[in-house]
């Protein structure tokens, strides 16, 4: 099932099912997920909380086992790497998080902290990494020799960020995994952010994975979007097109839901009510029936498969919006 | 000012802090009339959240407060401790961020909303029972009868800021303020939330203060909205107006900063460089001024004050605004 | 792209400077601590009288220029128990809870951050170690291998183990689930790296704080066996011995009993102080402001 295949795919990951139990319960977090992304794009993927998106990133990372599946990065698949194989795979991918305070250990200096994935990596010459750790503290717009001495919480948030997007950034990484990286951050701070991700990701040829749940923030960085609900991929498709013509009735609800910042544009009232199930018992069929205004029989009887609604644009859904 | 609800007058809130005198709100001058929506917008730090702890006259307690808070004829910071518990849970209602925090989770919901009303308005059980059921079932909880018996931690997210506000509209307060009501809410959730606001508010008649970092949030659902920056209120006018000709360059770049859902994928945003002041020391001249691409001469210098220059009810804190209808 | 934006002054006013404000209470314990560490490590030098000559002649003499604290039931002096038996519970009171810092710290940490199996039979062991009467378990050692130092160092250490290893674990647990972790592990780091770089500076402080309560609660608990007979050997004095053996003169000379107790309780309270003051001034902040 590779419809959604595009040439030269940096990462493929191949029916991915993660589950976890918590209180004894187990909890289904990615549900049989496929999705490629090519060298060198923007993958958007986008979903409420608990609907799996962040569990996916770390997946994709072996930060979080998988059931089944395979993770494909270069051609390697990650699953199946252990002990230092795995080390070294990880050092092309990295991961920026949601919280730039919480990722940084408080107790060590910002040069050390944006040194420490080097020392893993083995690069012995303090003089080359303090080298390294300047220039990436640059890059994102810090001066090195003010930064490097001083302790995380000396920092605001926009700062913490940048200082992540550094630390990620300074083994030249192929791959990275946005979670969330602006969601914690002001408006103003997070288009300073956003503008900062862009720019390393031309000036380092990266290839980026970025998980958010404001469609907005992602449709302004991403080249496809992927829509995760409950667990699984409704929707995948370029973003404006998607933007435009939503196929998966899910995507069209979240469209519809973003606050738009012009008084003259009246809030519809015709949101749905009804909330996401939850992860440990999810419906039968299509996960978003039991929300869906286009529901009937087909839909909690048969799972809908990801097809092709138009050009480069998928959508899990048995009555699509086009 | 006849039919003002609210109004603060000349309000400051000083914090003392390990690093000096914090000024979490400047002088802030607001008015809000009975049955109007009001959209407070703001970055965090901006003071936003200390002017409503300050209507609600629930400060930290070594905050100091100036000026005049008089809502419904009385002067809030003048009243008696007995007199202010009334007046809050009857008159004075409050819906916080995080729903999880706001409501006591070892007491059941009908406890936490007949306990209430029980004591507001003197009702008996069951009559409070009863209407405790209206409200669930107003603010779209289903089978709100057995709802009553659950905890807060049974329900999800979404359900429980709808218990907030159910426990918020019990006793028919004159003014709901809302803090950050949406913030801890995914998307879909938020939309229904604010809905249920709107629709509830117009139902009953009451005013409601809006407090949020997002300027889509009020957009559509304020009648007024006043931005805040570095404690003090810079631009202040009727939401159209607001959003149409908006004159104070911060402003301008908040809504600026946005990412907007018709640009096309990459598109620079126009970012605010640098970050707001240190709240602990004022700058001496406009507190924008240093990420203000306007700013020039004087606004380094002195403080602009909030005036109205050509429409009465558009007032704005600046030196160099923008020219009318030069983004409409 | 206006990314460049960060200007010197805003990270040069960004620290906020600490200390100075410690409080006199602070100072007054900082002093009595380094005066009962000076006296215990000088004892040999100072011109006191030997805490064992007994003078039959001069049993529970009053205060004098000869004898400053007077004498005990056994005619020794006062002042001299006191600064010896400083040293025992000092020496008694920081050597047993480094055996607890070490092992409860390591294997709590460890049980932290690998969980699973390991984990259980950690927690499992230590309930049962704490489950243990103390008493009983001072008693079997000392009839066993007599009553020494050593010995009641390594029971008092032995019985801290499980409380450190709680510190460290709850530490751990949480800490293991913050994003640095999340995070380094993502680099490709090593579980021993992990362990050591990220986890153990962050764990070490409330272990360090923990570790100058488990001091302060030794010196207690040494007092309390000295006092029952099962501490350190006649006629070696502790304060805790000290009191046991003034109990027996409190209608007549109540100050034997008092003078050690006194000690005991300021030095306890110092070491409580210090490391409650030391706590909130190593916290670090979690945001700018």
């Amino acid at each position: 099932m590779m419809l959604q295949a595009v040439s030269d795919p940096l990462l493929k990951v191949e029916n991915l099912v993660v589950e976890y139990s918590v209180g004894g319960k187990t909890i289904h977090a990615v549900s049989d997920v496929s999705l490629d992304i090519a060298r060198g794009e923007t993958l958007g993927l986008v979903g409420e909380s608990g609907c799996g998106k962040s569990t996916l990133g770390r997946a994709v990372l072996q930060l979080r086992q998988a059931v089944s599946g395979k993770v494909l990065f270069d051609g390697h698949d990650l699953t199946e790497l252990r002990g230092e194989a795995l080390r070294r795979m990880r050092r092309r991918v990295q991961l920026i998080f949601q919280d730039p305070i919480a990722s940084l250990n408080p107790r060590r200096r910002i040069g050390d902290i944006v040194a420490e994935p080097l020392v893993i990596a083995g690069v012995k010459d303090p003089e080359e990494r303090r080298q390294r750790v300047n220039e990436v503290l640059s890059a994102v717009g810090l001066d090195p020799a003010l930064v490097s001495g001083r302790l995380p919480h000396e920092f605001s948030g926009g700062q913490c960020q940048r200082i992540c997007i550094a630390r990620a950034l300074v083994l030249n990484p192929e791959f990275v995994i946005c979670d969330e990286p602006v969601s914690a951050l002001d408006v103003s701070i997070r288009a300073q952010i956003l503008n900062l991700l862009e720019e390393m990701k031309t000036r380092y040829g990266l290839t980026l994975l970025f998980i958010a749940h404001d469609l907005a923030v992602v449709k302004a960085v991403s080249d496809r979007v992927a829509v995760m609900y409950l667990g699984r991929l409704c929707e995948v498709g370029p973003s404006e097109q998607l933007f435009a013509r939503p196929a998966h009735p899910y995507t069209a609800l979240l469209i519809e839901a973003i606050p738009v910042p012009d008084p003259d544009v009246r809030p519809t009232q015709s949101i749905p009510v009804g909330e996401p199930p939850s992860p440990i018992a999810p419906p039968s069929g299509c996960r978003f029936r039991t929300r869906c205004p286009r529901a009937d029989a087909r839909c909690s009887s048969e799972v809908p498969e990801l097809r092709l609604v138009a050009p480069g644009q998928l959508a899990a859904c048995h009555h699509p919006l086009i | 000012m006849s039919g003002a609800l609210l109004s603060v007058e000349d309000v400051a809130v000083d914090l003392p802090t390990p690093r000096g005198n914090l000024r979490a709100v400047d002088h802030v001058d607001l008015v809000v009339g009975a049955g109007k929506t009001l959209g407070i917008v703001g970055e965090s730090g901006c003071g936003k959240t200390m002017l409503s702890r300050a209507i609600l006259q629930l400060l930290p307690k070594k905050a100091k407060l100036s000026g005049r808070v008089m809502f419904d004829g009385q002067d809030l910071p003048a009243l008696s401790a007995e007199k202010l518990r009334k007046l809050r849970g009857r008159s004075l209602a409050v819906v916080f961020q995080d729903p999880m925090t706001s409501l006591n989770p070892v007491l059941t919901i009908g406890t936490q909303l007949t306990e209430t009303m029980q004591e507001h308005l003197e009702l008996d059980l069951a009559n409070a029972r009863q209407r405790a059921i209206e409200l669930l079932a107003a603010v779209g909880i289903p089978a709100p009868e057995q709802r009553l018996s659950q905890y807060p931690h049974q329900l999800s997210g979404g359900m429980r800021q709808r218990v907030a506000i159910a426990v918020a509209l019990s006793c028919e307060p004159k003014l709901l303020i809302a803090d950050e009501p949406t913030t801890a809410l995914d998307v879909t959730i938020q939309a229904q939330i604010l809905d249920l606001l709107a629709r509830e508010q117009q139902r009953r008649h009451m005013a409601m203060i809006i407090i949020t970092h997002d300027l889509g949030v009020v957009a559509g659902r304020t009648d007024e909205v006043a931005v805040m920056y570095a404690g003090r209120v810079v631009e202040r006018a009727p939401t159209p107006s607001l959003f149409k000709q908006m004159r104070m360059p911060y402003t301008e770049a908040l809504l600026a900063a946005l990412p907007k859902l018709d640009a096309a994928p990459h598109t620079p945003l126009p970012a605010i460089s640098g970050r707001p002041p240190d709240p602990t020391r004022p700058l001496k001249g406009c507190s924008f001024s240093p990420r203000c691409r306007y700013s020039a001469g004087r606004c380094g210098t002195e403080k602009p004050h909030l005036s109205a220059a050509e429409a009465p009810d558009h007032l704005y804190a600046c030196f160099h605004p923008i020219a009318a209808g030069a983004n409409a | 792209m206006a990314t460049l934006e960060l200007s010197l002054d805003e990270t040069a006013t960004a620290p906020a400077k600490r200390g100075r404000r410690l409080g006199t209470l602070f100072w007054v314990a900082i002093g009595w601590m380094l005066l009962v560490f000076a006296v215990a490590i000088l004892a040999d030098v100072l011109p006191l009288p030997s805490p064992t000559d007994m003078d039959m002649l001069e049993r529970r003499a009053p205060f004098s220029v000869e004898h400053w604290l007077g004498t005990d039931g056994l005619g020794r002096d006062e002042l001299a128990r006191l600064i010896y038996g400083a040293r025992i519970s000092l020496i008694v009171g920081l050597c047993a809870p480094v055996i607890g810092l070490v092992f409860g710290g390591a294997l709590g940490m460890l049980a932290g951050y690998f969980r699973g199996r390991f984990e259980s039979i950690v927690v499992g062991s230590m309930d049962v170690l704490l489950a243990f009467p103390p008493l009983i378990l001072a008693l079997a050692v000392t009839a066993y291998l007599g009553q020494s130092i050593f010995n009641l160092t390594c029971i008092l250490g032995v019985l801290g183990i499980p409380a450190f290893m709680r510190v460290a674990r709850a530490s751990t647990l949480t800490l293991a689930r913050r994003e640095f972790v999340i995070a380094a592990q993502a680099l490709g780091a090593s579980h021993a790296r992990i362990l050591l770089r990220e986890l153990l500076p962050n764990v070490l402080l409330p272990l360090l704080a923990f570790f100058l309560l488990g001091v302060a609660v030794t010196i207690v608990v040494e007092g309390a066996l000295s006092f029952l007979g099962l501490g350190v050997p006649p006629p070696i004095s502790s304060w805790g011995s000290m009191i046991g053996e003034g109990r027996e003169s409190l209608d007549v000379a109540p100050r034997l009993a008092f003078i050690p107790a006194i000690a005991m309780f300021l030095t306890v309270l110092s070491f409580n102080l210090i490391g409650d003051t030391m706590r909130a001034l190593t916290d670090p902040r979690q945001g700018a402001l």
